[in-house]
C-alpha cells in the first residue's frame, strides 16, 4: 500500500501502467492491485486533475451548508460532481466524514483541510489554486 | 491422547477433536448445516453468514464454518432465531441475484436455488437490487461466461483462482455496494491471464461462472445430411459422465457412453484414448531424442526437462508466466488436437470423405480445450482440426434432451479406424496418468523389457499429492541406446497449477534435475477438469482415479506401442515418429504472452 | 443494582489535553516498574476501550503479554471514521508524546519491539509534525537504552479500516476486509503475531493511569464506566469541540450544558450509535453497559445534536448512505442490507412502498445484528432502530 499511496502522491491517481508495473516489481498478480487500489476511496484508478477536492458529505457538514458551498464550487469550475475541469487542473469528488465537525462545512484539496466554508471563502481559495499553477509556469 | 471437546448440538452430546469447527462436528454426527460461501477444497470465508447458528450465551449468531469449537459449547442449528435469520439472509442475496431461473444455464443445479427451495422464499417483499445495477455479461472468452448478475459474491471463485490454481485472474474490487468480482481493470476474461482451465466454473454455486456452451451447434451438425459428425471421447468422460446422470461418483459408463453417442445421431464414436497412446509414442521418441541430443551430441540448443503438453490451462498459464521456457515444452499436440488433424486427413482418405464435410465433435472434461481449439495454429489439416467442444456437463444435456434412458443402455464398442486404446491411453484422465504411460512405453522401447513394477501400476506417481516425483535407473539397454546405460531418468508430475508454479520455480532456481516433468492443470488431473460435473471435492476426485485405474486394469492391452490401430496408423500414414507427415499434423508451436 | 444517571452535573476534567513535558520522566519510571505490577494497576483501574467498543484494556494487555510468540505489535489505531468523531486528531495534534510513551509501555508489557501508528489518509497534514515527535521520542528510547521502533502506517480514505481486524489486513497491504474472530488479534493479529491494538484515546487515558496511578482515574465515573471521555460535540450547538467529560452523566445535563434551547435529539456514538429523542433525555446517561434504556454506549464519544428544523428523515437518510458506501462487502447482510434499508425507506418516503414495510426492515436490521461479521453492520441497527422508532412519522409524510 505504502507503494500505491507514492505513485497517488505523485501522478494524483493509479493508471494501468503503474498498477502493472508495481505487480511487476514486488511480483504479485495485477488483479490483485487492482482489487486492493480500488477498496480505498483516495486511490482513484481513473485520471485525475492536478489538484482533487474532497467536499465531506456527512450530516453535520450537510447540516452547516454543504450544498451552498458545493453549487459554489460547480458554478466557479463549471463541473458537476465526479467531473474534472478541461485544463485538468480539478476535479470534484464526495468523500465522507474528515474529522472536522465542530467546524464544518470541510473539504480537502489534495492533502490540505479546509473548515468553516463558505461559498466567498471556497471561492477565495480555489482562486488561489489557480494561481499556483501560473507562477510555477512563470 | 485426549485433546478432544464435549459439546452438545441441538441437545445431544458431542465429542469432537479440538480445534475442529462447529460445521466439521455437525457434518461427523449427521446433521448438515446449509453453506455457501464454505467449499472442501478452499480456505474457509466465512462471508456468506448462511452457515449462522447459535451458541449459548453469546448474543450474536456465529458462523458455523469458521468458529472452532471449544469445551462446553452449547449449539443451536435450527432455532427461530437461526431459521429467521438464515431466511432473511437467502432473500437478501435472492434481492441481489439475477433470479431468473427458468432462463439460467443452472437451473437444477444451483446451490442458491436449492437453499430458497428448502427454505420455501416464496415472497419477495425486499426491493429488486439486480436490475437497478448496470450488469453486463462477458462473453468474449471461447470457453467461460461470467454473468455479473447472478453473482453473490461468495468469493470461491477469487480463492479457487488464487489458492487452488495461483493465476489470479479473479479479484474483489471496489467495496460497499460497488463491490463485486472482477478482472484486472475489469477486461474481459480473454484479455488477462486466464488459464480457461474451468476451476472457477467448477466451484461457482450460481450461474454467474459457466461454459459457453455449443450444444445448438453439434445437434445442427448432427441433422445436417451432408456433414459426417465424428465425436472422440476424452479418458475422464468415462468416470464423469454418471455423476451427470444420477449415478454415484466413480461409476465406469465408457459402453453406456458409447451407445448413447451413436444414438445420438453421431456418424462415428471415436476414442481420444486412441491418438492419447499416439502422444506417447510421439512424445516419447521425442523424449529419447532429446535425451540423445543432450547426452551424446551436446546440443545446447535443446533443452530438458521436457514437459508434457497436452493441458491447454498449462499451456496458456507456461505463456503468460514462464514464456522463456517455451522450448521445454514438448512440441506434440494434446491428443485432442493429434485427432482433430487425423480426422479430417487420415481418416477422411480412409473412409473416402471430403474433408471439408468432415465436423470433428470432442467430449471433454475440461473447458481449455474449448481455447485449445480455437487457438489459431490449429489447422493443419487444412481446416479447423477440432470444431466443436463439449464439456462432460454438455454431453449430459444432449443425453437428456434426446430422452434417453442411459441405465438402460447397452453397453457398445467404439467405431473402428481410431476407436482402439490401451490401458496407458485411458490413464491420460488422472494426475501421474501421462507418465506412466509413457514410462511403460519409454522403458520397454529402451531396455526391451517390461517396466519393474507389478502389473505395470507405476505407484511413485500414482495419488492426489501436488508434486509428485519418481526415478527409475535404465540398466543394459538394447544396443542403440546404449548412451542411456546408467542413466536415472528423474521426473515429476504436477497437477493443480499452484503446484505447477512450485515445479517451475524449483527448475528456474536450478534446484530441480527433472528430466521429464508431467503437468496438468487440473487438481487430480483431468478427472477433475473445468467441464466435469459438479459438484467437486477430494473424496469425488479420489473416487474418479480409483475408476480410471481400475479401467486400465481391466484393458488386455496396457501398453501405448501395443496398440494395433496405432501400428496401422504409422504403417499406413505416418511411417514413423516424428517423420515430416508427423510433425505437420501432429506438432505444434507456442506464444510467448504477457504476464499481465 | 442499576446505576441511573442521577442528576450528575457535567464534570469538566482536564487529564489528557494536560502539559505532557514530563512524558520522559513518565517515560523511564514506568519501566522500571514491573509488568505484571503495571497490568494490574491497568486492570483496577477498569479503563475500558475508548474507540467505541469498550473491551477492558488491562484485559487485553494481559492476554497479549502472556501469549507466546517471538514477535509482538502494539498498534495505535488512529483511523476515526466515525461521523461526528475528532477527538483523536486533537490529541495527536496536541498531546502526540503520550500517545508515544503509551505505546512504549504496553511494548515493554507485552514484550513487544515495534509500534504503529495506523493514521488515515484524511489527516494526513499531521503527518509532518508527527513524524518529528517520533524522532524525538525515538531519540530518547535510544538515551535510555529502551528497544522500540515505531512507525507510522497511512491509511486511503476507508472507514471499515477503524476496524481492528480490518486495519491489520490493510497493514498487510490487502483490502480491507474484517477477518473472523476467533481468532483474536492478541492471540493472531499483524502478521499472525500477537498484537495490542488500542485506541488513540484510551491509550492516553494509559498515560494518565501509569502517572496519577490508578485510582485518579476510577474515582470519577460510575460503576461500569470509570474515568472520563472525550466527546466531540457538533452539530445545532453553540458550543461545538473537544470536552472531557466523566462518565455517567445524564444526557438531560448534557443537553443543558450544550444545546442551542431547541435540541429535538441526539446522535450518542455516531452513525453506529443512538439517536436518543427529547423525551427520553432524563432517561439516558453516557457510559458502558446496557442498551438505550436507563444507559447508552458511546462509541468514541461523537455527539450530534439536532434541533427542531432538521429532518430525522434526511438524518437516517445520510446514515445509510454513508454505511452503503463504506461497508467492505464481504458479508450478506451488511452489503445487501444496507442498500436495501436506504432504498427501503425511499420507498417509504415516496409512498412507493407502505408504512407497514418499515416493520420489516426493523426486523432486517435485527438479523443484521445478529448475523453481520463485523462491527459495522451490527450497528446499522442501532441508529435505524432509534430512528425509526422514535419518528416514525418523519419517515412516512
Amino acid at each position: 500500500m505504502p507503494i500505491m499511496q507514492a505513485v497517488v502522491e505523485r501522478e494524483k491517481y493509479l493508471s494501468e501502467y503503474s498498477m502493472i508495473e508495481i505487480a511487476k516489481q514486488i511480483d504479485i498478480p495485477a488483479a490483485e492491485v487492482y482489487g486492493t487500489a480500488t477498496f480505498y476511496s483516495f486511490i482513484e484508478t481513473k485520471p485525475t486533475g492536478q489538484f482533487i477536492i474532497r467536499m465531506c458529505k456527512t450530516i453535520t457538514c450537510a447540516m452547516k451548508g454543504k450544498n451552498q458551498v458545493l453549487f459554489a464550487i460547480q458554478d466557479m469550475l463549471k463541473i458537476k460532481m465526479g467531473e474534472t475541469t478541461p485544463d485538468k487542473k480539478f476535479t470534484l469528488l464526495e468523500t465522507n466524514c474528515l474529522g472536522w465537525c465542530h467546524k464544518a462545512p470541510a473539504m480537502m484539496v489534495n492533502d490540505e483541510v479546509y473548515t468553516e466554508l463558505t461559498p466567498e471563502k471556497v471561492r477565495d481559495i480555489l482562486t488561489g489554486y489557480m494561481k499556483i499553477n501560473e507562477q510555477n509556469l512563470n | 491422547m485426549k485433546n478432544n471437546v464435549n459439546i452438545s448440538i441441538n441437545g445431544f452430546p458431542v465429542e469432537i477433536e479440538k480445534g475442529k469447527t462447529i460445521l466439521q462436528a455437525a457434518e461427523s454426527h449427521g446433521i448438515t448445516i446449509p453453506t455457501l460461501c464454505y467449499h472442501k477444497d478452499l480456505c474457509v470465508a466465512g462471508n456468506c453468514r448462511v452457515c449462522v447458528v447459535e451458541v449459548a450465551g453469546q448474543t450474536r449468531l456465529s458462523a458455523a464454518c469458521a468458529t472452532p469449537c471449544e469445551e462446553g459449547m452449547e449449539i443451536l442449528t435450527n432455532s427461530l432465531k437461526v431459521r429467521n435469520s438464515r431466511k432473511h439472509i437467502i432473500e437478501l442475496l435472492l434481492a441481489e441475484h439475477n433470479a431468473d431461473c427458468t432462463k439460467c444455464y443452472r437451473n437444477g443445479n444451483c446451490e442458491l436455488q436449492k437453499l430458497s427451495s428448502e427454505y420455501k422464499i416464496m415472497t419477495q417483499d425486499f426491493i429488486e437490487l439486480a436490475p437497478l445495477k448496470n450488469y453486463s455479461i462477458d462473453m468474449y472468452s471461447p470457453s467461460i461466461i461470467k454473468d455479473d448478475s447472478k453473482c453473490i459474491r461468495c468469493q470461491r471463485c477469487v480463492r479457487t483462482c488464487a489458492e487452488l490454481q495461483g493465476v489470479n485472474a479473479l479479484t474483489v474490487a471496489y467495496k460497499g455496494d460497488k463491490m463485486k468480482i472482477t478482472t484486472f481493470f475489469g477486461k474481459a476474461m480473454r484479455d488477462v491471464v486466464c488459464t480457461n482451465c474451468g476451476q472457477c466454473v467448477n466451484h461457482c454455486p450460481t450461474g454467474a461462472l459457466v461454459e459457453k456452451n455449443y450444444i445448438e451447434e453439434v445437434w445442427e451438425a448432427i441433422a445436417d445430411p451432408n456433414k459426417h459428425v465424428v465425436v472422440q471421447t476424452a479418458p475422464a468422460v468415462r468416470v464423469g459422465l454418471g455423476e451427470e446422470l444420477g449415478l454415484p461418483a466413480g461409476s465406469r459408463v465408457t459402453g453406456q457412453m458409447v451407445a448413447a453417442l451413436k444414438r445420438l445421431g453421431f456418424d462415428a464414436v471415436l476414442d481420444t484414448d486412441f491418438t492419447a497412446d499416439l502422444t506417447i509414442m510421439e512424445e516419447g521418441t521425442e523424449l529419447l531424442t532429446r535425451l540423445k541430443k543432450v547426452l551424446v551430441d551436446k546440443d545446447e540448443t535443446v533443452k530438458l526437462p521436457m514437459a508434457t503438453s497436452c493441458s491447454p490451462g498449462w499451456i496458456k498459464y507456461i505463456e503468460h508466466m514462464y514464456p522463456e521456457y517455451l522450448d521445454n515444452l514438448s512440441t506434440c499436440k494434446s491428443p485432442q488436437q493429434m485427432f482433430g488433424a487425423l480426422a479430417k486427413t487420415y481418416y477422411a482418405k480412409a473412409r473416402n470423405i471430403e474433408p471439408e464435410n468432415i465436423v470433428s465433435v470432442s467430449i471433454m472434461p475440461c473447458t481449455a480445450k474449448k481455447f485449445e481449439a480455437y487457438r489459431p495454429e490449429m489447422h493443419d489439416s487444412g481446416y479447423r482440426d477440432v470444431d466443436y467442444v463439449l464439456t462432460t456437463r454438455e454431453l449430459a444435456i444432449l443425453i437428456k434432451q434426446a430422452g434417453l434412458d442411459f441405465n438402460k443402455l447397452e453397453p457398445v464398442k467404439y467405431d473402428r479406424l481410431m476407436g482402439d486404446s490401451t490401458g496407458a491411453g485411458v490413464i491420460f484422465g488422472v494426475t501421474g496418468g501421462v507418465m506412466e504411460a509413457a514410462l511403460r512405453t519409454a522403458y520397454e522401447l529402451v531396455t526391451g523389457r517390461e517396466v519393474p513394477f507389478k502389473n505395470l501400476n507405476i505407484e511413485p506417481v500414482r495419488g492426489m499429492e501436488g508434486v509428485k516425483e519418481a526415478s527409475i535407473k535404465i540398466e543394459n539397454p538394447l544396443k542403440e541406446w546404449a548412451f542411456l546405460d546408467g542413466v536415472e531418468l528423474k521426473c515429476a508430475v504436477a497437477h493443480g497449477l499452484i503446484n505447477a508454479k512450485t515445479v517451475m520455480d524449483a527448475v528456474k532456481s536450478g534446484k530441480a534435475n527433472y528430466h521429464f516433468i508431467e503437468f496438468m492443470a487440473c487438481p487430480g488431473g483431468c478427472l477433475g477438469g473445468g467441464g466435469q460435473p459438479i459438484p467437486t471435492s477430494p473424496e469425488i476426485r479420489k473416487k474418479r482415479a480409483e475408476a480410471i485405474y481400475a479401467e486400465d486394469g481391466a484393458l488386455n492391452l496396457r501398453k501405448s506401442h501395443e496398440n494395433p490401430e496405432v501400428q496401422k496408423l504409422y504403417k499406413d500414414f505416418l511411417k514413423h515418429p516424428l517423420s515430416d507427415v508427423s510433425h505437420h499434423l501432429l506438432h505444434t508451436s507456442y506464444t510467448k504472452r504477457e504476464r499481465f | 443494582m442499576k446505576v441511573m444517571a442521577i442528576s450528575h452535573q457535567l464534570k469538566r476534567v482536564d487529564f489528557i489535553f494536560s502539559n505532557e513535558n514530563d512524558w520522559e520522566k513518565v517515560l523511564s519510571t514506568t519501566i522500571k516498574k514491573k509488568p505484571a505490577d503495571l497490568i494490574n494497576e491497568l486492570i483496577s483501574s477498569e479503563l475500558k476501550g475508548r474507540g467505541g467498543a469498550g473491551f477492558p484494556t488491562g484485559l487485553k494487555w494481559k492476554l497479549a503479554s502472556e501469549a507466546k510468540s517471538d514477535a509482538k505489535y502494539i498498534i495505535c489505531n488512529a483511523d476515526e471514521g466515525e461521523p461526528g468523531t475528532f477527538k483523536d486528531r486533537e490529541i495527536l495534534s496536541k498531546v502526540p508524546y503520550k500517545v508515544l510513551t503509551a505505546m512504549a509501555v504496553c511494548g515493554y508489557i507485552t514484550g513487544a519491539k515495534e509500534g504503529f501508528i495506523y493514521l488515515r489518509g484524511e489527516y494526513k497534514f499531521l503527518l509532518t509534525e508527527l513524524n518529528k515527535a517520533i524522532d524525538e521520542f525515538q531519540y530518547y528510547c535510544k538515551e535510555i537504552k529502551f528497544d522500540f521502533k515505531i512507525s507510522i502506517f497511512m491509511g486511503s480514505g476507508a472507514y471499515i479500516c477503524g476496524e481492528e481486524t480490518a486495519l491489520m489486513e490493510s497493514m498487510e497491504g490487502k483490502r480491507g476486509e474484517p477477518r473472523n474472530k476467533p481468532p483474536f488479534p492478541t492471540q493472531h493479529g499483524y502478521k499472525n503475531m500477537p498484537t495490542v491494538i488500542n485506541n488513540v484515546e484510551t491509550l492516553v487515558h494509559t498515560f494518565t493511569i501509569f502517572k496519577y496511578g490508578a485510582k485518579k482515574f476510577y474515582d470519577l465515573g460510575v460503576q461500569y464506566s470509570r474515568g472520563t471521555k472525550l466527546f466531540s460535540v457538533s452539530g445545532d450547538t453553540p458550543k461545538p469541540g473537544i470536552y472531557e467529560l466523566e462518565l455517567g452523566m445524564s444526557l438531560q445535563d448534557f443537553v443543558y450544558e450544550f444545546g442551542d434551547g431547541d435540541t429535538k435529539a441526539v446522535q450518542v456514538g455516531g452513525a453506529s450509535g443512538f439517536l436518543v429523542p427529547r423525551k427520553k433525555f432524563k432517561d439516558a446517561a453516557i457510559g458502558f453497559k446496557g442498551k438505550l434504556t436507563g444507559i447508552s454506549l458511546p462509541t468514541g464519544g461523537s455527539m450530534m445534536l439536532f434541533n427542531s428544523s432538521r429532518s430525522m428523515y434526511n438524518v437516517l437518510d445520510n446514515y445509510l448512505e454513508f454505511f452503503r458506501e463504506e461497508s467492505c462487502g464481504q458479508c450478506t447482510p451488511c452489503r445487501v442490507g444496507c442498500q436495501q434499508l436506504l432504498l427501503g425507506i425511499k420507498a417509504v418516503k415516496r409512498g412507493e412502498k407502505p408504512a407497514a414495510y418499515l416493520d420489516k426492515l426493523l426486523r432486517l436490521t435485527e438479523t443484521m445484528q445478529l448475523t453481520a461479521k463485523c462491527g459495522l453492520g451490527q450497528s446499522v441497527a442501532n441508529s435505524f432502530s432509534s430512528i425509526v422508532e422514535n419518528f416514525h412519522e418523519e419517515m412516512i409524510y
